[in-house]
């Protein structure tokens, strides 16, 4: 047993620490960014092409590090710390992984390449109106049109599908099964309706009317493939959520030293610093779950229970740290231009992505047995 | 004991409630129901039209257009308001300043200012907090200097709501820094907005709102006869005017409607073969919540029914504290109602129904209701000295 990181993944850490530190100094850096257009920086995505980040799950020969989901956590956790707002997960790791385990080789050279190399980005267009975690119906048809493949359904909400080149989509085949298809983003038939998220990310609507697809490999079990797909995902969100949660609390450990009320630092009311206690111990329980989760995903088990477990401790842990910390910065915690409450925004998002708290709860009761 | 209204007060009810149905606009009362944002002439204009009734000021004396009713009349009058939708008359207005205006001004005062304050021909804000005065409001450091007939006031005041809509402040500020308790230094001053040397800044709040604003004020002249009160003697209206703005805080039927909201909602929402509102888990949640909101609003009936004396009781500090909670609590409901939608921040960018997105503002926006008119520690520290002797 080691919760040890390995020599080459306190090297990562490091590697990436001081990537993110060039960028987001500072949260008036982080907001100039994630208010533009775009919302994240071409510049960091370049870098992070180049050191090999992006290729961190993948395989050598697409030019991946051919690494897993420790160096994955690793990354996440500090891009929670300063709140960076690429879409590493969305448009990289969820979708590439999906591509890596349900195309053919060929399919995988051509999509996942061009991603860990910076020059695409991708999206997994999974949930549709009104479904709710866990999706495992869609309604977005696939007809076969002579020899091609036509989509025709909505997808919404797609995460960071406004800037996506390929998008990998789920759909109803005409046996009634669901199959994986992906899409070239400037098809004709698709529309791209591109929205904003109170935690300043980017993503789109998406409209099928009889868009062309190519058909991933065939594999009756996109169930599955989905399942841990998200596993994947949501354990790296889980990460990204501790790095937050560590960030926030330490500038509201600073803040209770700094600020003076009553004539002494707000640190000298017990009422505050026995909070910040509990916040410690909401992020340290969420930090051990989701090392485990981390863990199991390294040894190749794919544990749906561990997963929601985590998710759910991390989850009830974001909204608690996220809501007191600025609750004990007072007026200034929910202001703009102090970062606590973009770190609430990106935490309350985190809680209700890939499932909310109270999904992974109820799917958590209804395995409950008696031993 | 008796709960039930009698013959009387359930008339009286059946009367609000068929005024304000009908009161103001309807497009008015659907945009408060759904949290959507009003504009200033929406608040005005409604306004408006419940002083032209009498209704807008019920809790002043009746010779400044109040209402001579029980405290609990008075309290079916906000109840029915809110259950219509109605907008709330401004706070700062009816609530905060007026009161202050009636109790401590001069007889030129009140005819100058309180006619126009009801109706809402001034609008007022409130400035005394300041950068390093928050919590600690008496130890603000806004001066007002004495020359002749004027007084210069130098400082700068922070969280001030709608200051950008305000054509009048009402600010405490220190005019004798001398004095042996910081208390006993302040004064309450009406200034106008449009004096010159007054700077308003709005500050983003964030779900976007630009709501609140810094005020700077540098050599602004005051005519010494907006003075309210003795000079250094500001505190006493400032602790009169706290102890009405933390009884103001009924909202029991914003509670009610976000219930009643997330319940309609979940009923069209698939979960697991049925739909949520089908669901144990939300339903408990509903359950806690209803259980809670009943037992607020009880609490508040009994400090409407013992508060014949007029003064503060220290129990609203209670309903305060747990009502705040309560209100982030529903509006955390309805966030997980609206699901993935919620996340959405902009109305209208894509096919999801409006008030999904407008779920998560509301939510994030709500974090404030715990920080002003006193936090949620404030209001436990009150509790546990003034209540439990500790
Ligand atoms: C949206 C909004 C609107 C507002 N509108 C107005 C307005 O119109 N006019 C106006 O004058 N003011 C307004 N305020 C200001 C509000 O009254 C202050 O924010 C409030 O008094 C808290 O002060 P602060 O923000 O400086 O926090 P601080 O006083 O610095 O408090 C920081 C944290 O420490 C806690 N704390 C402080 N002292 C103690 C203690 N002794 N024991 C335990 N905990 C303590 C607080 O509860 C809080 O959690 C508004 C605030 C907000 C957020």
């Amino acid at each position: 047993m080691d919760f040890d990181l390995s020599p080459e993944q306190l090297a990562l850490r490091a590697t990436v620490r001081d990537l993110f530190a060039d960028h987001y100094d500072s949260i008036e850096q982080r907001n100039a960014v994630s208010s533009t257009d775009l919302g994240w920086s071409e510049s960091l995505w370049r870098q992070a092409a180049t050191m090999g980040l992006l290729g961190l799950p993948f395989d050598e020969e697409y030019g991946g590090m051919g690494a897993g989901p420790v160096e994955i956590s690793v990354a996440m956790e500090e891009a929670g710390r300063v709140l960076a707002p690429e879409p590493f997960v969305e448009a990289v790791y969820l979708p590439g992984m999906l591509i890596s385990r349900a195309a053919n080789p060929e399919q995988r050279k051509r999509m996942i390449a061009p991603l860990v190399a910076g020059d695409t980005r991708a999206a997994f267009a999974h949930d549709e109106p009104g479904s709710r975690w866990p999706t495992n119906r869609v309604q977005t048809q696939a007809k076969q049109d002579g020899d091609q493949v036509l989509l025709t359904g909505r997808k919404r909400p797609v995460a960071a599908a406004d800037s996506a080149d390929l998008l990998i989509v789920s759909a109803l085949t005409t046996e009634g099964t669901t199959g994986l298809y992906a899409v070239d983003a400037g098809s004709a038939g698709l529309q791209r309706h591109v929205y904003r998220t109170h935690d300043e990310r980017r993503g789109a609507e998406l409209v099928f009317d009889q868009v062309p697809a190519e058909p991933l490999a065939e594999r009756a079990e996109v169930t599955a493939l989905v399942t841990e797909g998200y596993i994947c995902a949501q354990t790296a969100q889980c990460a990204e959520a501790v790095g937050a949660m560590r960030a926030v609390l330490q500038l509201t450990v600073d803040y209770l030293k700094a600020r003076q009320q009553f004539g002494v630092p707000l640190s000298t009311f017990q009422a505050l610093t026995h909070r910040a206690a509990d916040m410690y111990e909401a992020v340290e329980l969420a930090n051990s779950l989701t090392l485990q989760a981390t863990a199991a995903l390294a040894d190749g088990i794919v544990d749906p229970v561990l997963a929601s477990r985590a998710k759910l401790q991390v989850g009830r842990a974001s909204v608690f740290v996220g809501e007191q910390a600025v609750q004990m910065h007072g007026g200034i915690g929910i202001t703009r231009e102090y970062p606590a409450s973009h770190f609430l925004s990106r935490l309350t998002a985190i809680s209700r992505t890939f499932g909310s708290t109270d999904d992974h709860l109820r799917h958590l009761a209804s395995l409950v047995g008696t031993d | 004991m008796r709960l039930q209204l009698t013959d009387e007060q359930e008339a009286f009810r059946d009367r609000m409630r068929s005024f304000f149905s009908i009161a103001v606009p309807q497009e008015i009362r659907d945009k408060v129901a759904a949290g959507a944002e009003l504009s200033r002439e929406e608040i005005v204009s409604s306004q408006q039209i419940l002083n032209a009734h009498g209704l807008a000021v019920p809790q002043w004396p009746v010779a400044w257009g109040g209402q001579d009713w029980t405290p609990v009349e008075r309290h079916l009058w906000t109840d029915e308001l809110q259950r219509s939708a109605t907008p709330m008359p401004l706070v700062f207005n009816t609530s905060l300043v007026g009161p202050v205006i009636a109790e401590f001004g001069t007889e030129e005062q009140k005819q100058r200012f309180l006619p126009a304050t009801a109706n809402l021909d001034i609008w007022w804000c409130q400035g005394f907090s300041e950068p390093e005065a928050g919590s600690d409001l008496a130890s603000l450091r806004t001066r007002a200097v004495r020359e002749d007939d004027h007084y210069i006031v130098n400082g700068q005041k922070t969280w001030t709501t709608y200051a950008h809509y305000a054509d009048w402040m009402f600010a405490l500020v220190r005019t004798d820094p001398d004095a042996p308790r910081k208390q006993q230094g302040i004064s309450f001053l009406l200034i106008d907005m449009t004096s010159p040397g007054v700077t308003v800044r709005p500050i983003e709040l964030l779900d976007g709102a630009k709501e609140v604003n810094e005020v700077f004020l540098d050599d602004v002249r005051v005519p010494a006869e907006n003075l309210i009160g003795e000079d250094n003697q500001g505190w006493a209206c400032a602790k009169f005017l706290l102890g009405n703005e933390r009884g103001g805080f009924a909202m029991s039927q914003v509670v009610r409607r976000r219930l009643a909201q997330a319940k309609q909602a979940a009923a069209e929402i698939p979960c697991g073969g049925g739909n949520l509102l089908d669901d144990q888990l939300f339903r408990a949640r509903i359950a806690e919540l209803e259980t809670t909101a009943q037992a607020l609003e009880v609490t508040g009936l009994r400090v409407v029914a013992g508060s014949q004396s007029g003064r503060p009781n220290p129990i609203s500090s209670l309903l305060k504290l747990r009502g705040s909670q309560l209100h982030q609590d529903t509006t955390q409901l309805l966030l997980d109602v609206a699901g993935p939608d919620a996340r959405l921040f902009e109305p209208g960018s894509t096919s999801a129904p409006d008030w999904a997105p407008r779920t998560a503002r509301t939510y994030l926006n709500n974090r404030k209701s715990t920080i002003y008119g006193g936090s949620s520690e404030v209001q436990r520290s009150i509790i546990a000295s003034s209540i439990l002797g500790l």
